[in-house]
């Protein structure tokens, strides 16, 4: 199968830092993937540039057959690319409802304003905010905002949807409520990269994960296999650690 | 000869014009404001001078720190009492707000000291140097003079006094400014006199070598936009730079160009930076 | 809706009124309120709607009216002279949106100020073509004194109206949408694949067409123009004044605030020739101080309880 998305040695450097490093990854469709790393390691980074935010120092992005690296944000939003925020960035005195028809009508294709506001009345419902669609964006709780992100993501008719640190804040049920969204979301072919430092988080959602540190991807594979990776645990948890877990014959 | 006679001329006026737009960059670089009232304060700054020389006889260079002082206290006031209360309002407010006072200021000194041009005429007359060809006003020298060292005493303030750090540290991080126990209002207050003294002070000396009336105050507000863009916002050194700069820059164009062209060329080169390079040539964030 | 058709109706009305029993100088008063509306209006375009402050009114506004007025002293007839300049404003609209429109703030706030002052100091030097400092004169439109002023007041009402009804449909549309999502939050706005550039280039367009045909009107109306009159900054402050007194990015805002500000610029003129200007300055610092959301804050409250409140209100 051919992959959704290429990246073949990317780089990009800030001054002196070299935020990526030579990265080179395929996803392929339907997968769901999840992106780990300590902070600093250059996740963030990493979907700017593929979202066009930023353009790589070097190397190349080919989404779909074709290249997408520094592609305007609002072009590779229409290719299909979505991503939400480890912030959340919503238009906060529009309603809930007119935040995702917006995206339903510019990244989404929608052609009217009446299309675009039916479309999101589905996506809304999809991802429980139904009942908040006339509030506005900005009087929703963190919970509420993180969903509404998804669903304005959702409304852009994506291929592949990053989601950056989306439980960050949550409790331990918010996150599971997500978490099955996301699920959903998979289940309905949508290619997913989740970004995160929880373990917890993508052993349970994730087939296979890849690891960044300080720019680099230090590894890539099936989940149960990432997570005993000795180089893995080092840079997450540190040497001794890893040389306790060793010890401890884990 | 005559391009090196321009470029004495030139950077004889960069020390002055350097002050000129220290308490502009201040203003902005710290209290994120576009001050429109900067221009009358330099030429209230000149009017103060002026009288002071008429009726008491004040050399205005030994003055100009003086003006600056009681300037300080006038915009000090204004800050607490008019500019506070829209500080975290929209660029919108904060410009139509100093737009708003421009105009008042700008109308009273019209109507108290009519249009006509002031000159301050020293006696005796300070006269030139000359340098082989190169001839220079000692006037000038006089101006860059106490204008470099104004400037540079408000580099020693921000850089060495608890007052700088504090200045400098509510532009970095309002919040954790606050947390740390520094009065936000009283340092806006007091960033922003000093950015009225700046003026005042400048405005003093431009008096000494410059005739003054309420119609300059424009010009000399995009003199100081310039400077803050040529030479970026948020250092002192940039703005001593972009004094230069202008100072230069507006010689060799009244040359090229003639006189009457020369603020077209500030204000061309002012677009075309911002369109290339808004940060100026030495920009940074925050203010040192 | 219900609420704009019956605006319609007395303003037809009183346009009617003015024109079969008005003065010269009411005439003179409604054409410059219609003038008025038509800035405020393009001018929220980009300031409201998009949440761009522009500065530039002024420099549409001048380029406007010497474009009308050079093609008019070269024999172009009347109309074409009009929708000529308006034509020229928004190319010029166009390639300065392209240069300046990706700067934010306060930095496009000024490089849309200064433009005014460069094509001023253009327009004064290149006399041969522009007449220079000594000003254009502009050809008469011929006709009695009161039927002039009847067809300019009619000239200006009509653009008065085509301004408002394009913000009308501008909100409604598509395009209206984008500025919306450019004005809450522009990253996000690219995200969900707002072309941004083109949204703000094509409202700084839009808004300079109305602009430029209001300066081509007044050069006509005015029938002599200079460098200094035309470019003058308080074209560029005023609009802005007035939506802010009717309440900025709102619809009716701009319409209601010209009207108000003529008649705080008539009163204050009347009263006090000498410093009016700096009155104007009292009342723009007014209004930022206690009036920010512009007439509306006021409503139904007594002005004594309400200078209370604020008074009470105002921490950093």
């Amino acid at each position: 199968m051919t992959p959704l998305l290429t990246l073949t040695n990317v780089s990009r450097r800030f001054g002196g830092l070299l935020a990526l490093d030579g990265v080179s990854l395929s996803l392929t469709e339907g997968e769901v993937i999840g992106l780990i790393g300590p902070n600093g390691a250059g996740k963030t980074t990493f979907v700017n540039v593929v979202t066009g935010v930023l353009k790589p120092t070097s190397g190349s992005i080919v989404f779909r057959g074709k290249r997408i690296d520094g592609l305007r944000p609002d072009l590779v939003a229409r290719a299909g690319v979505a991503r939400t925020f480890q912030v959340v960035q919503p238009f906060p005195r529009m309603t809930v409802r007119e935040n995702v028809a917006a995206a339903a009508l510019f990244a989404g294709g929608v052609a009217t304003r009446t299309e675009a506001v039916a479309a999101a009345d589905s996506h809304l419902e999809f991802c429980g905010l139904a009942r908040e669609a006339d509030k506005l964006a900005g009087s929703l709780s963190l919970a509420g905002r993180k969903r509404l992100e998804l669903a304005k993501s959702l409304a852009a008719k994506p291929k592949l949807l990053m989601l950056d640190e989306v439980n960050a804040g949550l409790n331990a049920s918010e996150i599971d409520d997500a978490l099955r969204l996301i699920a959903a979301i998979a289940a309905q072919g949508i290619t997913v990269l989740l970004i995160e430092h929880l373990m917890k988080v993508v052993s349970s959602s994730c087939s296979r994960l890849a690891v960044l540190h300080q720019g680099r991807l230090i590894a890539d594979g099936p989940t149960q296999h990432i997570m005993q990776d000795e180089a893995v645990i080092e840079a997450y948890l540190g040497r001794r650690y890893a040389e306790a877990q060793k010890g401890a014959g884990i | 000869m005559l391009w090196l006679q321009v470029l004495v001329n030139g950077l004889a006026l960069g020390g002055l014009y350097a002050c000129i737009a220290a308490g502009f960059s201040l203003v902005w670089g710290v209290l994120n404001i576009i001050n429109i009232l900067h221009g009358s304060l330099i030429v209230l700054g000149g009017y103060l001078a002026f009288f002071a020389h008429q009726y008491l006889g004040l050399n205005p260079f030994l003055f100009a720190p003086f003006a600056g002082a009681l300037m300080f206290v006038l915009g000090f006031a204004i800050q607490r009492a008019m500019i506070n209360p829209v500080m975290m309002q929209p660029v919108l407010m904060t410009l139509v707000l100093t737009f708003g006072l421009n105009l008042f200021l700008d109308n009273l000194m019209l109507a108290g000291f009519k249009a006509d041009y002031r000159k301050i005429n020293l006696q005796p007359p300070l006269g030139v140097l000359e340098f082989g060809d190169i001839i220079l006003s000692v006037d000038r020298v006089y101006a860059a003079a106490v204008g470099l060292a104004l400037v540079g005493a408000l580099w020693l303030l921000l850089r060495f006094t608890q007052l700088g750090r504090a200045i400098v540290a509510v532009r970095m991080d309002r919040e954790a400014a606050a947390l740390m126990g520094i009065d936000i209002r009283f340092t806006y207050a007091v960033a922003f006199g000093l950015g009225t003294m700046m003026a005042g002070s400048a405005g003093a000396l431009l008096a000494a070598i410059f005739p003054i009336s309420p119609v300059s105050s424009g010009g000399y507000l995009g003199k100081a936009f310039v400077i803050c863009v040529l030479g970026g916002l948020g250092s002192i050194p940039g703005v001593v730079l972009g004094g230069f700069a202008l100072g230069v820059i507006e010689a060799f164009g009244a040359l090229a160009l003639g006189p009457e062209n020369a603020i077209t060329i500030s204000f061309l080169l002012l677009i075309a930076l911002l369109i290339v390079r808004p940060t100026g040539l030495l920009g940074r964030r925050g203010f040192n | 809706m219900m609420r704009w058709i019956w605006l319609s109706i007395a303003l037809v009305a009183a346009v009617a009124g003015l024109l079969s029993f008005g003065d010269n100088y009411l005439l003179r008063l409604a054409t410059t309120v219609a003038m008025y509306v038509t800035l405020a209006v393009a001018w929220n375009i980009v300031g409201g709607f998009t949440g761009y402050p522009s500065f530039a009114t002024a420099a549409f506004f001048g380029l406007g009216a010497y474009a009308s007025g050079i093609m008019l002293v070269n024999g172009v007839p009347l109309g074409v002279a009009w929708i000529g300049a308006g034509v020229v404003s928004t190319v010029f609209a166009a390639a300065l949106g392209l240069a300046i429109l990706h700067l934010r703030g306060h930095y496009f706030a000024i490089g849309s100020l200064v433009v005014a002052d460069v094509l001023r100091e253009v327009t004064n030097t290149w006399v041969s073509f522009t007449g220079g400092g000594m000003g254009l004169n502009v050809p008469l439109v011929g006709g009695a004194a009161a039927a002039q002023a009847r067809f300019f007041l009619i000239s200006m009402a009509i653009l008065a109206v085509a301004a408002t009804l394009t913000a009308i449909w501008l909100s409604r549309s598509r395009l209206g949408v984008a500025l919306q999502c450019i004005e809450q939050n522009e990253d996000a706005a690219q995200v969900i694949g707002v072309d941004t550039r083109r949204a703000k280039v094509a409202a700084f367009a839009i808004s300079s067409l109305f602009i430029g045909i209001a300066g081509a009107i007044y050069a006509s109306w005015t029938t002599y123009i200079d460098p200094s009159d035309v470019y003058d900054v308080s074209l560029s402050v005023k609009p802005i004044i007035m939506a802010l007194l009717g309440g900025v990015g709102s619809l009716a805002g701009p319409v209601i605030g010209a009207f108000v500000f003529l008649g705080l610029e008539e009163l204050i003129w009347r009263n006090s020739l000498e410093f009016h200007a700096g009155i104007l300055g009292l009342l723009v610092v007014a209004l930022v101080l206690f009036l920010p959301g512009g007439l509306r804050d006021l409503k139904g409250r007594s002005v004594l309880t309400w200078v209370r409140d604020k008074m009470k209100g105002r921490t950093l």
